[in-house]
């Protein structure tokens, strides 16, 4: 057998042997880039400390605006006296057990609304198509809608409303 | 320090199965070792060679009869593995077929025993009881947890299976090493199964103590020292390892044991301070058995510097023979160089005893060089990668557990083998995982990827749609 071809197949087979390393690794590039990454925040939300300057942890369009509310705050209802701080997450309403807030309210829908920041920090409420509606003040929810600060939102027998 | 901390949930956008990626990989793992086969036969006889065809069907038949039982009993196991461990145990088969058409060898073999029989029809066979074996383990190991049960009879037949060797009339001593036993025409080496048991008592030991182990300590200069009585289990395993090493004469199974301890010591508790005290233990005992115990001398004599000790050690021992086997295979490495001599076309087989078992990685070093040699490195770490990922997806700690254990037991016997072949640390005679001819390797090790698998197919496999909402249908209707 010539010399050039035991080279040829020398080479080849090695370039072989790293082509199916680099197909392996390329099988494998899914679990860096396959998979979503969720955030979830800490339940302690109410124990961060205040840090001097200007670097505050907080992403920009999460900055406290001024008269933004900080809380939300059930008033009527079985869980009245529940606030929960307001850090840009969503929040949901229901009785679904994974809701933020669970009622237990024979009124409300399993997923009945959500609550959440739109890109200025402005909080919006939604109704999820809950059977009996949501309502803001004396209104019925049709799209989403701003909440105005203090402004009373009812899901069945629950009052909810956003304080500073 | 901010006391929100975030953090992460990591989950699989969709959950494919990737069984047709694996099939494609599989055929790329059988296509490689024939083509090494056929680069083999036209460098040493300049034709085709004449069972090609025979190995690459007998080859892609084992290879394809697994895969359609993986489609059909591990529908989402880890695509890689079967690929990777096809490929090795193929590139096995050429090497040990191409070191049994050494002239030299066969020379050698016709002095001592007056016939030569190659190894590699045997390794084929063994292969074949490999698969077998990796294929019963798919099938009538459904759930892997089913082994958490079986926790201390799995410590008892790991003991038992260690012991054996060194049970008089069974077990034979081999160059030093008492690691085989003979049963009839077969010699076993018990102590690659018990890599397998040693790993599910360990996984299923430690879920249950690691809380006691992780919690129970005192702060002492920045590491977390354990309780004296919390030290119970390392001190045993310690023992019963220095006892191997200083009954059976054999580093390597010493090693991996406590290595597999301490790695999953370590993962289990979160402590740094159980490796600091494992590698303390590990050199301490070494060093004093070392002293001591001939056996584990010529070695470390051969490491240190092979050729001096050449020239030094007294002619016919067991010091200049293991330093005559060190400077050959140090001497076929490098003759490698960078891209090696070509398959078939190097004289790795001067090294004579063992040259397609213990020290089968200076003929990849010497015929591919270190381009091959790095990518079969490669491969070994990708089985690993795959084995700690199928940890990481895990959803219950005995699967974690028994996932790290399996995959460190295989990255501490390559490292000690390819550490050894190459100098840097003692030699022991351990067997490359697939590659090397030895039976009792490939079986256990199938069977040990087979396990894996399973583990994988059960951390992949989608979680079952959560039940229908039982509130939603209870919301009641406010009517004005």
């Amino acid at each position: 057998m010539s010399e050039l071809t035991l080279t040829v197949m020398r080479l080849g087979f090695l370039a072989v042997l790293w082509l199916f390393v680099i197909v392996a690794v390329q099988v494998i590039r899914s679990d860096l880039f396959g998979t979503r990454v969720t955030q979830r925040g800490s339940r302690r939300e109410g124990a961060r400390p205040q840090q001097g300057g200007r670097q505050g942890a907080a992403p920009p369009q999460q900055r406290q605006r001024r008269g933004a509310p900080t809380k939300l705050v059930v008033s009527e209802g079985t869980l009245t006296g529940t606030t929960v701080a307001l850090q840009g997450q969503t929040i949901t309403l229901g009785r679904a057990h994974d809701s933020t807030i669970v009622l237990d309210d024979d009124y409300a829908s399993s997923r009945h609304a959500r609550i959440y920041p739109d890109r200025d920090g402005q909080w919006i409420v939604e109704d999820l198509g809950s059977t009996n509606g949501t309502y803001l003040d004396r209104t019925r929810l049709t799209t989403p809608t701003p909440i105005p600060l203090g402004a009373p939102i009812r899901i069945g027998k629950t009052v909810i409303e956003l304080r500073k | 320090m901010s006391a929100v901390t975030n953090t992460t949930t990591i989950g699989a956008i969709d959950a494919p199965s990737r069984r047709n990626t694996e099939l494609m990989l599989l055929g790329f793992a059988v296509a490689i070792p024939v083509f090494a086969y056929l680069n083999v036969g036209l460098a040493l006889d300049g034709e085709v060679p004449t069972g090609m065809l025979g190995y690459g069907l007998g080859l892609g038949l084992l290879a394809g009869i697994a895969h359609l039982l993986v489609r059909r009993f591990a529908k989402y196991s880890d695509p890689l593995l079967l690929p990777l461990a096809t490929l090795l145990n193929g590139l096995g088969l050429v090497l040990i077929w191409r070191l049994d058409q050494s002239p030299r060898l066969i020379a050698d073999s016709m002095r001592q025993y007056g016939s030569h029989a190659g190894d590699a029809p045997k390794q084929l066979m063994y292969s074949a009881i490999g698969v077998a074996l990796f294929l019963l383990v798919l099938v009538f190991l459904k759930d892997h947890r089913v082994l958490q049960r079986y926790t201390y009879i799995s410590m008892f037949v790991a003991i038992v299976l260690l012991l054996l060797p060194l049970v008089p009339g069974l077990g034979t001593d081999s160059f030093g090493a008492k690691i085989w036993i003979r049963i009839g025409p077969f010699s076993i080496q018990p102590g690659e199964f018990a890599k397998i048991v040693l790993a599910v008592f360990f996984a299923g030991y430690l879920m249950v103590k690691r809380d006691a182990l992780a919690l129970a300590s005192r702060r002492f200069m920045g590491l977390y020292l354990p309780r004296g009585r919390d030290l119970g289990p390392i001190l045993t395993i310690w023992a019963l390892s220095l006892a191997i090493l200083v009954f059976e004469n054999d580093l390597g199974t010493s090693l991996l044991f406590f290595g597999m301890f301490v790695v999953l010591l370590y993962v289990a508790t979160e402590r740094t301070s159980w490796i600091v005290m494992g590698l303390l233990m590990a050199v301490g005992g070494a060093v004093v058995v070392g002293s001591f115990a001939t056996h584990v001398q010529s070695r470390v004599a051969a490491w240190l510097d092979p050729f001096e000790c050449l020239k030094t050690a007294p002619e016919g021992t067991n010091m200049a023979w293991a330093c005559d086997q060190m400077t050959q295979v140090l001497m076929s490495f490098g003759s490698g160089g960078t891209i090696g001599t070509g398959l078939g076309q190097g004289n790795s087989d001067l090294i004579k005893f063992a040259v397609n078992s213990d020290f089968i990685f200076a003929t990849v070093g010497e015929e591919l060089g270190l381009a091959g040699a790095m990518a079969f490195i490669l491969l070994y770490g990708l089985i690993v990668e795959r084995g700690l990922r199928t940890a990481l997806a895990a959803r219950d700690p005995f699967g974690k557990l028994l996932a790290t254990g399996l995959s460190g037991a295989f990255a501490l016997q390559v490292f000690v083998v390819a550490g050894g072949v190459m100098g840097l640390i003692p030699l022991t005679g351990m067997t490359m995982p697939f590659l090397a001819y030895g039976g009792s390797s490939v079986i256990a090790n199938w069977a040990l990827i087979a396990i894996l698998l399973r583990i994988s197919d059960t951390a992949r496999r989608p979680a079952p749609a959560p039940a229908p909402n039982p509130d939603a249908e209870m919301t009641q209707v406010v009517r004005p």
